[in-house]
């Protein structure tokens, strides 16, 4: 009885689950990620290198604005680097004693500056399409990292049946087909890693999708953390219960 | 434990609170003494693990509902800030939100074992019905909950299910403005759902302490689905059922545990992790999973109208099923063919679940309007008649003498 119990309970989990894993017409192919499985942690040399692709490219059209300038101590830099890096942007603020907005440089507690200051100077800079917030774009899309890695390497040249509609570019990857990005990620070299590390397409592709990843889910070491340990005393329980059930039932058979 | 002490039953204070509130006495009554069928399986756990859960949706819900805010311009952003900045905001929420997953499962299971074992007859209609406006209440609250965070699925879920008031012939279109507060799903919508949303679980609240009067009245239902005919058939409550719930409570606490802390939105869509944009129509308009079954009902037939019926009967018809099932026996163990045929009842649900995460085409159309039609044909044509031609098993004397073997002496 309690086996069937629970492949009942395991038949509508399962359901639940394929429930939701369609949609995207090519599947992006499954890569290697830190944060992945029970003991998976943010690599922390993967999440400084995707800051810096995200910083010295994907910044120039998408914001970013659920991070703060402070988040990025959590990613090893120190609150110096974290204060000069916010200084390098200019946000308005005010009104001060005079009545008057003003500008002044940003703080590590201001939300990350976007590219532009609305919707409309995005889409008027980009030939109309709107540049996502990156923000919680791995969470927000279905593959998650594997997505976003399969979108920044999915880029080829039209197939000879398709038409292109103009300022589109083809992507394997992308839903349709045709994206308005053009490729962002087009040259080994294109950022100079400052570990060092061989800068690949690839590689800056793996490096940015493990920053969006920390990005969308910041707590993700945490909870996973928290989950071994409650997940370790529930095992525990379990068997103290399951002693003490066979032990008060013991005198009614 | 211990007998004696302000807390002990016999002492001082509690005789004092007791001869003005009998509140202690009650709680001796209807846990200790309470007796409660010998033979009660794991099926029996779901009950209190969905009263268990119903707390833990109310606590979390409290504390999220501290941090959120309900304005259709800064809802998304105020989920966010939970999320990222509230300490543990991540946990609440993420225990909230797969909370309302699990929540559903449990009570799923728990109305299939009320079905299996015939929980719903005599003298336990009541309780029965009771649970049905449960689970319409946790439907209600559910729905309102998903629109709270103001993500795509959120707006176009709402936007979706409220249209099908729509369909109601005269009234219709004045029931959708009320529902929305407005002409299109906006801020007035978002902030009812809100006022609703912590409502209804405090009238949930309520109605499971009528399910529980209405138990404790003519005590639980049986794997055998006999009546208690002597104290050899029944032990008290604790300890013998507090321990065995506690046991199954583990080990539900466990698989949460499991989705919350490494696959918490394995159950959700992606899609609402997007701001709702009323400019943009998702791909695909999908209802989390525990809404599917009745969305393929929905979608079975081409009327908009019929299809609302069809959806709504699928759960009122649950109100009838006391007095559609014509057996006078209870237990499906003695039941050859309602046996058979309450499976079939549960791949047709299964059936329904799986076509309505589907778009309505091709096979999935067919599928669907099999299982549909199978889930009335069921309730409304086999439950009356299969209680009349099937020819019962004999029933054990008694529920001791079922679980002792032959002597039917008391155990204790």
């Amino acid at each position: 009885m309690a086996k069937s119990l629970w492949i009942a309970a395991a038949a509508l989990l399962v359901l639940a689950g394929s429930a939701r894993a369609q949609e995207a017409d090519v599947k992006p192919a499954h890569q290697q990620w830190s944060f992945e499985g029970v003991f998976g942690t943010y690599d922390r040399a993967a999440l400084q290198r995707g800051f810096q692709v995200y910083k010295e490219v994907c910044s120039a059209c998408h914001p970013l604005k659920h991070l703060a300038f402070r988040d990025l101590t959590e990613i090893g830099y120190s609150e110096d680097q974290v204060k000069g890096f916010a200084a390098q942007y200019q946000v308005s603020d005010g009104p001060n004693d005079q009545g008057q907005m003003f500008e002044r440089p940003a703080r590590p507690s201001d939300p990350f500056v976007g590219p532009f200051p609305n919707d409309e100077a995005a889409r008027s800079a980009n030939n109309g399409a709107l540049p996502p917030d990156l923000s919680m774009i791995v969470k927000a899309r279905e593959g998650g990292p594997d997505y976003v890695y399969g979108i920044l390497n999915g880029f080829k040249d039209a197939p000879k049946d398709v038409k292109l509609n103009p300022n589109m570019y083809y992507n394997e990857i992308f839903p349709g087909h045709q994206i308005a990005m053009p490729p962002p990620l087009t040259a080994d070299g294109q950022v100079n890693y400052a570990d060092g590390t061989k800068s690949t397409v690839p590689q800056m592709a793996h490096d940015v999708a493990t920053f969006l990843a920390w990005a969308s889910e910041p707590n993700l070491d945490a909870r996973h953390r928290m989950g071994f340990k409650v997940i370790l005393f529930l095992i525990v329980a379990i068997g103290v219960l399951y002693a003490a059930k066979r032990k008060v039932w013991s005198n009614l058979h | 434990m211990a007998a004696t002490g302000p807390g002990a039953p016999n002492s001082r204070i509690v005789r004092w609170i007791d001869y003005r509130l009998p509140f202690v006495k009650m709680m001796q009554h209807e846990l200790h003494e309470y007796p409660t069928p010998r033979n009660l399986s794991y099926w029996w756990n779901f009950g209190s693990l969905a009263g268990i859960m119903l707390v833990i949706m109310i606590v979390s819900g409290v504390v999220l509902a501290m941090h959120y805010t309900p304005n259709s311009d800064m809802a998304f952003d105020s989920v966010e800030r939970i999320m990222r900045d509230v300490n543990y905001g991540w946990l609440l929420r993420y225990l909230h939100m797969n909370g309302a997953s699990l929540f559903f499962m449990i009570v799923y299971i728990h109305i299939f074992r009320g079905l299996y074992y015939g929980s719903y007859k005599y003298p336990r209609e009541l309780l029965w019905i009771l649970g049905v406006v449960i689970l319409l209440l946790m439907m209600a609250t559910a729905f309102m909950g998903y629109v709270l965070p103001w993500g795509q699925m959120s707006y176009w879920g709402a936007t979706v299910i409220t249209n099908l008031f729509g369909a109601i012939p005269v009234v219709g279109s004045k029931i959708v403005t009320l529902l929305w507060g407005g002409y299109t799903v906006g801020n007035p919508t978002l902030n009812r759902f809100f006022s609703l949303h912590y409502l209804l679980p405090f009238i949930i609240v309520a109605v499971v302490g009528l399910h529980l009067i209405a138990l404790h009245t003519h005590g639980s239902n049986n794997p055998l689905g006999i009546d208690h005919k002597g104290p050899g058939d029944s032990i008290p409550f604790h300890p013998y059922y507090t321990v065995k719930d506690s046991f199954g409570l583990a080990v539900f606490l466990l698989i949460y545990a499991i989705l919350v802390f490494y696959a918490p939105n394995l159950l959700g869509d992606p899609q609402n992790y997007i701001p709702a944009n009323p400019l943009q129509t998702p791909p695909d308009i999908v209802p989390e999973w525990y809404f599917l079954p009745f969305y393929a009902i929905l979608r079975s037939v081409p009327s908009k109208l019929l299809g609302v019926l069809l959806m709504f009967s699928s759960i009122l018809v649950l109100f009838i099923v006391p007095w559609l099932d014509t057996s006078p026996v209870r237990s499906a163990k003695f039941r050859p063919i309602y046996k058979k045929i309450f499976w079939l009842l549960v791949i047709s649900v299964l059936v329904l679940g799986y076509v309505g995460a589907h778009p309505p085409e091709g096979v999935y159309v067919i599928e669907g309007r099999i299982a549909a039609f199978y889930y009335f044909f069921h309730m409304l044509v086999l439950l009356p008649l299969v209680g009349k031609l099937e020819r019962p098993r004999p029933l054990p004397l008694s529920i001791g003498a079922a679980v002792l073997g032959r002597s039917a002496t008391p155990a204790e």
